[in-house]
C-alpha cells in the first residue's frame, strides 16, 4: 500500500514536464533508444565463491555467489541436478520512501522469475544433490532493477567458476509519451503506458525472462520485443569487456 | 493416486514425442482449449463469484467489497487487491502455510491483467475523496490442479467481476451506510490470460498438468477487448525463441477473442 | 572447419571457440558443430581437441586424488570430512581400525574429531553418491603442524611441475616438507617459520603466474633472493 503511494504523487508532480521532448530526447539527455551509461566490477566480495557489482544511470546493484554446495537437509535436494536459489532482495535505503526489509510479493516474484531467467545457462545437471545460492542485493533502485540484477547475476556465476552456456543480459522496453523507449528509469516507467523487461542468451536467440504491464499494439508489442533484444545485445557486449578486465591483467604477466 | 516416478517420466517422453508430430496426448489441437464451464453467482455471502471448469483444473473466485481507506496519492479511485491460494486440497503437491512463490506469481499475473487494461472504473468507486473508496478484494482459490492455473484463475476472476454487485449506501458523517439496492460494478474492459507451453520446441495452448510437467516454459499474453497486449509473463526453467513469442501473440489474439465470448456478447 | 583463437588466449563462458568437425574437452561443450567455453581461461587445442585451461574454478573429486581435508562432524562409525568441494567426503571408522565395527563410544574423537585436518585420498566417488575417503597409505593421516594454504585447484598441476620438478625445486630450496592437495589444499611443513613463508610466497607466486613460461627458474631465483635477504 505505502509504495504505491510514491508512484502516483510522483506522477501528478511530472504532469507538467514532458519525459520526452519534441526531438526525441529524453529527460535524462538520452535518446529513444539508448542505454544508461553502465560500469561493471567482477570479483569484488572476498567471501562468496563469485561476485560482481553494477551501476546503470543511478541502480546499484551488487550479486554474489555461493556454491554449488552440498544441499541439506537431503530430501529437499534433486537427485540428478543442482538447484538454483535466488534471493532479490531491496534495501530498505534503496528507494524514495523507505521500504520494509521484510520480503514483499513484489521481491517473491522477481526473485522467481530472475531465477527461471539464469536456470537456462548454467549446466545443472553436473552437480546432482547440491545447491547454487544466488543473492541479489539492491542498494538504490531507478527503474529496471531485474533486468540490472540478472546482468550482473550472470557475471557474478562466470566468477564462481560455475559452467556455463552463456551469459544472460537483460534489458527493459517500454512506451512513455507514445514513444517506444529503451531502459526506463523508475519516472519513465511509473509515468508511462508499458514496461517490458527481457532477458536474453545470445548463443542460442532464446528469451529467458519476458514480462509486461501496460498496454501496446500487437505490432508495439513487437517492436519493442525487438528493442530490448538489441539493448540486450549491448549490455552482452559490456558484461563480456567486463570479465575481461578482471582477468586479462593475469595474461598479462607473460612478456 | 500418484503414479511412480519412472512412469511419469516415461509418459512425458511420449508426450514431447507427439507433440512433434503436431498431436497432443489428449487429443487436442496444438491450439485448442479444453473444455470450459463457467458458473457465476456460486457464492451467495459474496457481492461476487464465479467457478471454471477448465478440463479438470477448477477455480473459484469471490469478490468481496468493502468500504475502505483510498491510497494518499489517488484519492478519488477504489483499491483493487487479488490474492491467491493454492489450498492443500488441489493438488499433492500444495502445502499448507502463506503463499508461495507460485500463488504469488499467479495473482500477480491476474492482478496485471485486470489492472492494466483498466477493467474496473476504479474512479467511479470513490464514496468520499482522500477518504473512504470501494475496496474490491478478489480471491482466487483453487480447488483442482490439472494444470494452467492462470487461464482458469484470470477468467474466474472477470466473471466474478462482471458478477460483482456493490451494496448501496449513504454517508452519514463518518459513516457510510447500507441502503438496500444494489449497482453493478462498473467494469469498462474484458483481458483474457492465454497460457502456451513450449514442449519440443513446439508451442501449446491451455497446457494440461501432465505437459506441464513435460515443458521447458511457459508464457502467458493477456490481451485486453481491443487486442491490446496488457501483460505478459514467461516462466519455468527453458526460454523461448523471439519468433515463437511473437508467433504465441497472433495466437493468443485470437484465442482471446474466442474466451472473452463466453462471458461477453458482442 | 575453423577455430576463432589463438592458443593460450582468454575466453570467457559462451564464447564460441571453434566449427567443424572438433571434439569438446575440459571445460567446453558442443551445440551442432560448434564447441563454446563454458568457463574464463585460457583455450588450448590437442588435435582436434579443444579445451579451456579455467582460470577459476572448484575441486571435484576424483578417485586417487590425495587431498587435504577437515573433519566437520563425528559420527557413529564414520567421518564427514570437507575437502572444499561441492560434495562432502565420508571416511569410514573401518578404514582407520583394526577391527572392522562397532567402535567404543568415544574412540572416534579420539582418533580425529572437529576442525582437525587430514591427508586421505578419494577411493570412490560417482554421481550419486558423496566422495569416500582412506588414510592407509604412507604419509596420510592427522595433521599436526605446519601451514595450509589454498589455491585455485586448476593450479596445482603447476605447483607439482613436470614429473614434480617444480616441487622438488621448492623442497629443495627451502627444506620444507611440502604435501599437495588436487583439492587446492597445500601444507608446508618447515624448520623454521621463515622458511615455510618463503615457500608459501613461492607457491603464491606460481599461482599467480601459473601460465607463463620460465616459471621454475623464475622462483627458484626469487627463493634464493629471499633467503639471502633473511
Amino acid at each position: 500500500m505505502v509504495k504505491k503511494s510514491s508512484e502516483k504523487a510522483q506522477k501528478t508532480e511530472k504532469k507538467e514536464e514532458k519525459l520526452i521532448s519534441k526531438d526525441d530526447v529524453r529527460v535524462d539527455g538520452r535518446k529513444l533508444n539508448d542505454l544508461r551509461p553502465m560500469k561493471l566490477e567482477v570479483g569484488i566480495l572476498s567471501n562468496a565463491d563469485g561476485s560482481a557489482y553494477i551501476e546503470q544511470g543511478k541502480n546499484k546493484i551488487l550479486a554474489a555467489v555461493y556454491g554449488p554446495k552440498e544441499l541439506h537437509p537431503k530430501h529437499l535436494a534433486l537427485p540428478d541436478r543442482a538447484l538454483l536459489h535466488c534471493r532479490y532482495h531491496m534495501a530498505p535505503f534503496s528507494v524514495q520512501e523507505r521500504k520494509s526489509p521484510a520480503p514483499s510479493r513484489r521481491e517473491i516474484e522477481l526473485s522467481k522469475v530472475i531465477r527461471e531467467a539464469l536456470e537456462p545457462s548454467i549446466f545443472v545437471e553436473y552437480y546432482p544433490r547440491t545447491s547454487i545460492d544466488l543473492f541479489i542485493e539492491v542498494l538504490q533502485a531507478d527503474g529496471g532493477t531485474r533486468c540490472a540484477g540478472i546482468t550482473v547475476a550472470s557475471l557474478a556465476l562466470a566468477d564462481a567458476g560455475i559452467p556455463m552456456r552463456d551469459l544472460v543480459s537483460a534489458s527493459a522496453a517500454g512506451k512513455v509519451e507514445g514513444h517506444l523507449v529503451l531502459d526506463l528509469t523508475d519516472t519513465e516507467d511509473k509515468a508511462g503506458e508499458a514496461d517490458l523487461p527481457l532477458a536474453y542468451m545470445p548463443n542460442f536467440n532464446a528469451i529467458t525472462l519476458l514480462q509486461m504491464d501496460g498496454k501496446l499494439t500487437p505490432d508495439e508489442f513487437e517492436q519493442a520485443v525487438n528493442m530490448a533484444v538489441e539493448g540486450c545485445k549491448q549490455i552482452y557486449t559490456q558484461q563480456k569487456e567486463a570479465l575481461k578486465a578482471k582477468y586479462v591483467v593475469k595474461e598479462a604477466v607473460e612478456e | 493416486m500418484t503414479l511412480p516416478a519412472m512412469v511419469i517420466r516415461v509418459k512425458q517422453k511420449r508426450i514431447a514425442e507427439l507433440i512433434s508430430h503436431g498431436k497432443r496426448l489428449d487429443e487436442r489441437e496444438l491450439n485448442e482449449y479444453r473444455g470450459i464451464q463457467l458458473e457465476v453467482g456460486v457464492i451467495e455471502r459474496a457481492e461476487g463469484s464465479a467457478r471454471v471448469r477448465l478440463g479438470k483444473t477448477e477455480v473459484m473466485v469471490g469478490v468481496k467489497i468493502e468500504a475502505g481507506e483510498p491510497f494518499p496519492d489517488v484519492p478519488n479511485e477504489g483499491v483493487l487487491t487479488v490474492n491467491a491460494e493454492l489450498v492443500p486440497l488441489a493438488s499433492p503437491t500444495f502445502e499448507p502455510g502463506p503463499p508461495d512463490e507460485n500463488s504469488i506469481e499467479l495473482a500477480r499475473i491476474v492482478d496485471r491483467g485486470i489492472r492494466e487494461s483498466k477493467a474496473i472504473a476504479l474512479e467511479k468507486l470513490c464514496i468520499t475523496p482522500h477518504k473512504k473508496v470501494f475496496v474490491v478484494f478478489v480471491d482466487i482459490y483453487v480447488l483442482n490442479h490439472d494444470g494452467n492455473l492462470i487461464d482458469a484463475s484470470a477468467l474466474a476472476s472477470l466473471a466474478a467481476l462482471l458478477n460483482t454487485k456493490m451494496f448501496n449506501y449513504e454517508v452519514k458523517g463518518d459513516e457510510v451506510v447500507v441502503k438496500p439496492g444494489y449497482t453493478q460494478l462498473p467494469v469498462v474492459n474484458y483481458p483474457i490470460a492465454v497460457t502456451f507451453a513450449k514442449i519440443n520446441d513446439k508451442i501449446v495452448v491451455d497446457p494440461w498438468l501432465e505437459e506441464e510437467q513435460a515443458m521447458d516454459a511457459r508464457l502467458t499474453m493477456t490481451m485486453d477487448k481491443d487486442s491490446k497486449v496488457c501483460a505478459v509473463q514467461k516462466g519455468g526453467y527453458g526460454y523461448f525463441s523471439k519468433e515463437q513469442i511473437l508467433e504465441a501473440a497472433k495466437i493468443a489474439k485470437e484465442k482471446s477473442e474466442q474466451l472473452r465470448k463466453m462471458l461477453v456478447k458482442g | 572447419m575453423s577455430t576463432f583463437y589463438e592458443k593460450r588466449q582468454l575466453v570467457l563462458p559462451g564464447d564460441l571457440l571453434a566449427e567443424g568437425d572438433y571434439i569438446a574437452g575440459d571445460n567446453t561443450y558442443k551445440e551442432g558443430d560448434k564447441i563454446y567455453a563454458t568457463r574464463i581461461g585460457l583455450v588450448d587445442y590437442d588435435n582436434r581437441k579443444i579445451y579451456v585451461v579455467a582460470l577459476k574454478s572448484f575441486y571435484i573429486p576424483a578417485v586417487g586424488d590425495t587431498v587435504i581435508g577437515r573433519i566437520i562432524e563425528v559420527g557413529m562409525s564414520s567421518w564427514t570430512v570437507d575437502i572444499n568441494a561441492p560434495y562432502l567426503a565420508t571416511l569410514r571408522a573401518a578404514d582407520v581400525l583394526d577391527r572392522s565395527f562397532k567402535p567404543r563410544k568415544d574412540e572416534l574423537p579420539s582418533i580425529f574429531d572437529v576442525n582437525e585436518l587430514i591427508i586421505a585420498k578419494i577411493v570412490s566417488y560417482d554421481r550419486t553418491c558423496d566422495p569416500l575417503l582412506t588414510v592407509r597409505e604412507p604419509g596420510m593421516g592427522k595433521i599436526s603442524r605446519g601451514q595450509i594454504i589454498e589455491i585455485t585447484p586448476t593450479k596445482i598441476p603447476r605447483v607439482i611441475g613436470r614429473k614434480g620438478s617444480m616441487v622438488n625445486m621448492i623442497k629443495e630450496e627451502t627444506g620444507c616438507q611440502i604435501t599437495i592437495g588436487q583439492n587446492g589444499l597445500v601444507l608446508i611443513n618447515g624448520r623454521t617459520p621463515e622458511d615455510e613463508r618463503i615457500a608459501i610466497m613461492a607457491v603464491r607466486k606460481i599461482e599467480e603466474e601459473a601460465h607463463t613460461s620460465g616459471l621454475t627458474d623464475r622462483i627458484t631465483e626469487m627463493i634464493r633472493r629471499k633467503k639471502e635477504e633473511e
